[in-house]
């Protein structure tokens, strides 16, 4: 079993979850409530992950973050290596591709929450803000969670992206799923069958825990009193 | 307590004048100025209630005009002044109360108090929800106490945060009337000590006049009146009006005598010799009652009749009849004069005419009792 390749996959899930949230909550409220009229532009481009293959995104993200772009040539001169084949590449790749899984649900929960609770609020005296902390989030915290789960399973099982861009190098860029891939190629059955049920165990639980959790949310919910 | 907040919180006249087009064959314009107290926006659905209402709020822009509380602008489209709504200091009920269901009735009302210390906000939820009778709510959720109950804490949620106005989109219209007087009646007593403008929307007359102070009749975004009810009826015949309110027929009164067991009063009319059997209301003998008939719940006889159920007949003379549609239109002198409606076919019959005597009847529960100011 790889041990390495299981931890590096979890490390990068959670980092990409939770840049994933910072970045999400912020793109979803914009989507569930801007009337832009080219808003759809910015809904397309948040889904392209969902159609393009794997490959292309990844091709893009490493032309992107490559020596030769300014992206690039500037993240170079501020840390003194290159993206592409490093932990870092590897999350700014993953949140692209995930964001769609973490935008979607978000998006779709806050667009349920009824809207004359938030022009009660407002009326009350509450800012944007704290109509989005006590009203919105506690209300649409199902599709949060389910947002940052398929976002947490969908980094933890690419492959494709990954190995665009990552490269497969052991403890720094060699996932998972890419070194199952390892093992099969080199014809090391029993090793590819332990990591993968590892995965699939691991998988089937966080779901299950979370999807049982989601099911009393508002039994566990702690941001009131 | 409640002295000291009356004098800090100055009451203030509201003042409106907006226009907003909503489609190209609906706009909204409205002007109309409402001083402390209830004033009732009556008019039929889709007349451009909710939009006045979301205009003055905040929730809409309205295109053009100017909304005032006394001195204070919160909306002028001339000098480019449009408060947003989390300072215009304004209570508003929606039609569908908007209570956070996620929240208890205790946490809803602590909502709006905002810069306080956390024993200061228990205190003032727990002293509104005393003044609107539910402080044994406090702990449950809205989706576990009933209608009426939704309905006050919505109102405490409104006004313990001291609001300078309050807006209420038919709040009451689910429920049953002997719950809804009750809560206006403490309404009322909360507003007391304020005299805050209360704005309440209704598509019903009947609550109109039963609540109301003033009363403005809005329809298709126009205002086609405004003043006392009795007034409102008063003004020029306008059609409209008259549907809309529903009442032709509006006399000021004086209680004779009561008879409780009968569930009835005499009531005599505009000081003439003319006295109606009315409904029994909350009054005694001497006080001034305002009541209200439909022209068609009038019945018409040619001669004196008898046998009737009806407690009310008296005799008249006809002073002007019209006919409007499938509608005639009479005007009958009996000490005061009512207006009455029957069919083509029944003036046919009775050949009724200008200047002939008729017997007019009227059911006792055709009589309503609206209330005057107060």
């Amino acid at each position: 079993m790889d041990w390495n390749a299981i931890l590096l996959s979890i490390r990068l899930a959670l980092v990409v979850c939770a840049i994933l949230l910072l970045l999400g909550i912020p793109i979803a409220y914009w989507i569930a409530y801007s009337h832009w009229r080219w808003k759809f532009l910015i809904e397309s481009i948040v889904a392209l992950p969902l159609v393009l293959p794997p490959t292309v995104l990844g091709f893009y993200v490493l032309v992107a973050i490559g020596s030769r772009s300014p992206l690039g040539r500037w993240y170079e001169s501020w840390t003194g290596h290159g993206l592409p084949f490093t932990f870092a590449g590897l999350v700014v790749a993953s949140v692209l591709y995930s964001l769609p899984f973490a935008v979607q649900p978000i998006s779709a929960g806050f667009a349920l929450v009824d809207r004359s609770l938030l022009d009660a609020s407002s009326i009350l005296g509450a800012s944007r803000m704290r109509t989005f902390f006590r009203i919105i989030l506690p209300l649409s915290i199902g599709g949060v969670v389910t947002g940052v789960v398929l976002s947490f399973a969908h980094t933890l099982g690419e492959f494709g992206v990954v190995l665009m861009v990552g490269g497969n190098i052991p403890t720094v860029t060699q996932t998972v799923s890419i070194s199952i891939y390892d093992a099969v190629q080199s014809l090391d059955y029993a090793a590819a069958n332990a990591t993968a049920m590892l995965l699939l165990v691991f998988s089937f639980a966080v779901l299950s825990i979370t999807y049982a959790l989601n099911r009393r949310i508002w039994a566990v919910w702690p941001l009131h009193t | 307590m409640a002295a000291i907040e009356s004098m800090t919180v100055e009451a203030a006249r509201l003042s409106v004048r907006v226009a907003a087009r909503l489609s190209n064959s609906f706009a909204l314009e409205a002007a109309f100025e409402a001083p402390a107290g209830f004033t009732m926006l009556l008019g039929p659905s889709g007349g451009g209630k909710t939009t006045l209402l979301n205009c003055i709020s905040g929730l809409r822009r309205p295109d053009s005009g100017r909304v005032a509380l006394g001195s204070r602008v919160l909306f002028d489209s001339s000098i480019k002044v449009d408060l947003p709504m989390q300072v215009r200091r304004i209570g508003y009920l929606f039609q569908n109360l908007a209570l956070f269901p996620h929240m208890t009735v205790g946490q809803n009302v602590e909502y709006g108090i905002a810069g306080r210390s956390n024993a200061e906000r228990h205190r003032q939820a727990a002293e509104i929800l005393e003044t609107f009778r539910i402080p044994h709510l406090a702990g449950r959720k809205p989706a576990e106490i009933s209608g009426g109950e939704r309905q006050r804490t919505a109102l405490a949620r409104s006004l313990v945060t001291n609001p300078e106005l309050l807006l209420l989109d038919e709040p009451l219209a689910a429920l049953d009337k002997n719950i809804k007087s009750r809560i206006v009646d403490d309404l009322r007593a909360w507003n007391a000590a304020r005299g805050i403008p209360i704005l309440y929307v209704t598509h019903s007359p009947d609550e109109a006049f039963a609540l109301g102070e003033r009363v403005i009749v809005l329809e298709d975004g126009k205002i086609l009146g405004q003043g006392m009810p009795q007034d409102v009826l008063a003004a020029p015949r306008h059609e409209t009006i008259a549907q809309v309110v529903g009442f032709e027929n509006v006399f000021d009164g004086t209680v004779k005598s009561l008879a409780e067991s009968h569930g009835t009063m005499l009531c005599q009319l505009e000081r003439t010799a003319t006295e109606l059997e009315v409904p029994l209301g909350h009054h005694a003998a001497g006080a001034e009652v305002r009541i209200a008939i439909r022209a068609g719940d009038i019945m018409v006889a040619t001669e004196r009749p008898h046998g009737l159920s009806a407690r009310n007949t008296f005799p008249g003379r006809v002073t002007a009849i019209r006919r409007e549609g499938v509608t005639v239109i009479l005007s009958v002198e009996a000490g005061v004069v009512f207006e009455v409606h029957v069919t083509p076919g029944a003036r046919e019959q009775l050949h009724l005419d200008v200047g002939q005597q008729l017997w007019l009847v009227v059911k006792t529960y055709s009589c309503h009792l609206v209330q005057p100011t107060g």
